[in-house]
């Protein structure tokens, strides 16, 4: 007990110097450590939305509505291999049901032809080898595609790395600071906006795919059998709500040969040059996007066609002359704002798939710094307590013990912020609760000593075995309670994933302080006073 | 100065002859427990049940106009809202569940947050109405933070229980999954008599308590262990009595000052806490009751006995006891 190597006593103050360092800038106010030297630690422990204040929004994506566009897309790339085959191979109408897609090739002999054709859209992309489709011809002409459990999760996840930078671009127009958005499991997307007291317009922002399409008026379609919503073949219905004043709630369209929005280049809120009070959108098209748009006017001249936002046509204006620029201009009945909305909505890009909102949280920043006050006084009043009672029954033990916890909470606080972990709520209940278990470990030790000592052991002695006796309970039960907290810290999900890490954190520099740093101090003194009575 | 000894330094206190008594006490207490949690229910707040809850303050009143709110919201048609105070007496908790039977309670339940939110903001501005906090979760959301809540409780009583049997024995082990499964029981019991609202919040105070009582069982069975190698004829009921009242200083000191730390925080914390507080609270009281009452006899029953441990002595523990012994002096 005597000889405590000097490299050990070097090593534990070293540590401790850097701990306390690392845990200033948190405690520090930002103008101090502004103008520290560069060799000095700037992490600070980040604060939850529960204490900052700012809104947490859980979107959810339906993955049945990624399959559905993937078969979507894939009838397109089929009609398009087999349009450009050649020779061109000619089929029936193609049919989208029960998440497979099959259509008859007319030419029997054409079969082996169109197998070759469609043969390379069914490659994966991954890098697994497994295809995306199995291709299978039944009663000789009749072709079934259907998508394989590798293609499918391909799409979800493509659908959802997509959604995440469409999600980015959207809240980074919004102007907020520091917006975290992670992707959750398989299908879902955090995002965190620190500051954010009003979520509804950022809800307002990401609850619309902006899915833009131009597509021909069907002019020949019967207007009866459009408002009992069915359409001729080659057509189909979208709803039109502010065609209700006209009597056409529902319009019938063209299914092929329209544009759709992914060839945007820009959107911008604007006001309708002949009607000035009147807010649209403009927007841009890249150069293909141009010339594809160019030409559909070109060749409908005086016809109408049909602007469709989110499968719901919002206008549906006529070409009065054809369109050259590569950009043009959306009306509808948009106030200023839901025309900027949708602006940055067709700027940042269609999400691929629709996002619900699941799960939502806001606290004002009044709640939130309130709390941390609360906290702040409930710790530092209860520390207190302790602190004496630590004093009042165990004498210098109790002081050793005492100046252990305070370096403990400085440690913890230290390695959180090198962690950049983010101190909730419930973490500041851990914290408070650490001050309460932390002694445990010297309780633990000093009662053993104590014991020992009665026992009829010499100081000396008493104290080493004091020290190695409580050393293995205290193993054995924070081993225990690190399982609970890694659980906790699995299972747990925003505040309580900040309770579990400060509680692991905690147990971890509680009995590095309690055990190694008191022993430090103990050793000095026994070196230093040679005591012939330990008050314990 | 003399130190403060809330113990003495021998004490000898016949634990276990009321074990029969106490285990009676504790599984009437579960079983009240579990059929309060039947009847009166628990206070599920929307983490588990879905819906949603406001945090409003009024800052131009005294007090709250709870039946005003009440009549508003009703007024809105949207189901039946619970308004609690919270805090001070201009601070209240609205909470509306789901009433959206299939269809797409997700959208329902936005529609909802806004409608509430902005009537409260304009019916209210002039009591100095400000909204500081909004929860809104939505039935899949919530479900799911229920079952991986109650995984996370089971999961953690199981793989603690297997670190105790490597670590002790298994008699050891089912008695701290008997003492843990009291607490928890006694704990939703507390729940359900006091109503305060279980959320998320309670099944981390739940996790921590299973920890902290843990700690207390494992310090008196590390004790136990011991003390079986060091006393081979004593009777086990006896062996438990010593090493229980050998380290009740400890118990008491740890207990102390978990209390003095908990204290502070229900009656100075924040608001948004009380209830993980409280339970914590609670929880440490019956940990440490549980500790002695129901891990110990446990181990009676189980027929723990000094051969428990015969085989896992290694040499140097061997040398280590013949040492402890001499310095011991007489070997009872």
């Amino acid at each position: 007990m005597l000889d405590f190597p000097r490299w050990k006593t070097i090593s534990l103050t070293l540590i401790l110097v850097i701990g306390v360092f690392m845990s200033l800038p948190s405690l520090l106010p930002k103008s101090v450590t502004d103008y520290w030297p560069d060799f000095l630690p700037k992490e600070t422990v980040n604060l939850g939305l529960d204490l900052a204040g700012g809104s947490h929004i859980l979107l959810e994506a339906d993955p049945n509505e990624v399959v559905g566009l993937q078969i979507e897309n894939m009838e397109e790339s089929v009609r398009n291999a087999l349009a450009n085959a050649n020779p061109q191979v000619r089929i029936g109408e193609i049919s989208r049901n029960d998440g497979v897609l099959s259509f008859m090739v007319r030419d029997a002999t054409q079969v082996d032809a169109a197998r070759e054709a469609i043969l390379p859209l069914t490659n994966g992309a991954g890098l697994t080898g497994q295809r995306d489709w199995d291709i299978e011809v039944r009663d000789t002409t009749r072709f079934v595609l259907t998508p394989t459990g590798a293609g499918l999760d391909q799409a979800v996840e493509d659908a959802m790395n997509s959604a995440i930078e469409v999600v980015r671009r959207r809240i980074d127009e919004l102007g907020t600071r520091e917006p975290t958005i992670i992707r959750q499991g398989a299908e879902r997307i955090v995002v965190q906006v620190p500051g954010l007291q009003d979520p509804d317009e950022l809800k307002e922002l990401l609850g619309k795919t902006a899915k833009l399409e131009f597509k021909l008026v069907d002019t020949q379609a019967d207007p009866n059998e459009t408002l009992a919503g069915r359409a001729r073949i080659g057509s189909e219905v979208y709803p039109f709500p502010d065609g209700e004043a006209y009597g056409q709630p529902i319009l019938a369209v063209r299914r092929l040969g329209g544009i759709k929005g992914d060839r945007l280049t820009g959107a911008q809120q604007s006001f309708n040059p002949e009607n000035p009070s009147e807010p649209v959108v403009n927007i841009q098209f890249d150069s293909e996007g141009g010339q594809k748009f160019a030409k559909l006017s070109t060749e409908n001249t005086g016809q109408r066609f049909a602007i469709i936002l989110d499968d719901e046509v919002i206008s549906a204006p006529s070409f009065n002359e054809p369109i050259l620029g590569g950009s043009a201009q959306i009306s509808g009945s948009f106030t200023v704002e839901s025309a900027n909305q949708l602006a940055i909505q067709l700027r940042s890009g269609a999400l691929p798939v629709e996002l619900k909102v699941v799960e939502e949280r806001t606290v004002g920043a009044d709640l939130g710094a309130e709390s941390i006050r609360a906290g702040v006084i409930a710790g530092l009043i209860g520390t207190a307590f302790v602190l004496l009672y630590m004093i009042l029954v165990y004498g210098r033990f109790g002081v050793y013990a005492n100046i252990a916890l305070i370096l403990n909470l400085f440690l913890i606080l230290g390695i959180m912020a090198v962690l950049n972990a983010t101190l909730t709520l419930p973490g500041i209940a851990g914290f408070i609760l650490t001050v309460g278990s932390a002694v445990d470990a010297n309780v633990l030790i000093n009662e053993r000593i104590g014991e020992e000592r009665r026992n009829g052991r010499r100081i000396i002695q008493a104290i080493e075995v004091g020290y190695k006796e409580a050393s293995r309970a205290i193993y054995d039960a924070n081993i225990t309670n690190v399982i609970a907290g890694v659980l906790l810290f699995l299972f747990g999900s925003g505040p309580i994933k900040g309770f579990a890490i400060v509680l692991i954190v905690g147990i971890i520099t509680s009995i590095f302080t309690a055990v190694f740093i008191t022993r430090m101090f103990v050793a000095g003194w026994l070196r230093r006073a040679r005591p012939k009575e330990l008050r314990i | 100065m003399k130190l403060l000894k809330l113990v003495p330094e021998k004490t000898n206190i016949g634990f276990l002859k009321l074990r029969n008594v106490a285990v009676g006490f504790s599984v009437l207490l579960i079983i009240a427990s579990i059929a309060l949690v039947m009847t009166r229910g628990l206070n599920f707040g929307v983490d588990f049940v879905g819906g949603q809850q406001f945090r409003v303050t009024f800052e131009k009143v005294e007090e709250a106009p709870i039946v005003e709110l009440r009549e508003s919201i009703a007024a809105l048609n949207l189901g039946d809202a619970n308004i609690q105070r919270f805090g001070e007496p201009n601070e209240v908790a609205i909470r509306m569940r789901l009433n959206a039977e299939g269809g797409d309670e997700l959208q329902e339940a936005d529609s909802a947050t806004v409608a509430v939110s902005n009537m409260i903001e304009e019916r209210f501005a002039e009591q100095g109405v400000r909204i500081d906090g909004v929860d809104a979760v939505s039935g899949k959301v919530s479900e799911e933070l229920l079952s991986t809540g109650v995984y996370s409780l089971v999961f953690a009583l199981i793989a603690i229980s297997i670190y105790i049997w490597f670590r002790f024995e298994w008699q050891f082990g089912v008695g701290a999954l008997f003492a843990l499964f009291h607490d928890v029981a006694l704990t939703f019991g507390f729940f359900a008599l006091t109503q305060l609202e279980f959320n998320l919040n309670i099944i981390a105070a739940l996790l921590t308590i299973i920890g902290y009582s843990l700690n207390d069982t494992i310090v008196i069975d590390d004790r136990i262990r011991e003390n079986l190698r060091k006393y081979r004829k004593m009777e086990i009921s006896n062996l438990l009595d010593l090493s229980i009242n050998e380290t009740l200083a400890r118990t008491v000191s740890t207990s102390l000052t978990m209390i003095i730390v908990l204290v502070s925080l229900v009656l100075l914390g924040p608001d948004v806490i009380f209830g993980f507080s409280a339970a914590m609270l609670f929880g440490v009281i019956i940990g440490t009751y549980s500790s002695i009452y129901i891990a110990s006899p446990v181990l009676i029953w189980l027929g723990v006995g000094p051969d428990s441990f015969v085989p896992v002595e290694s040499d140097s523990e061997k040398a280590q006891r013949r040492l402890a012994e001499g310095y011991d002096g007489a070997e009872p």
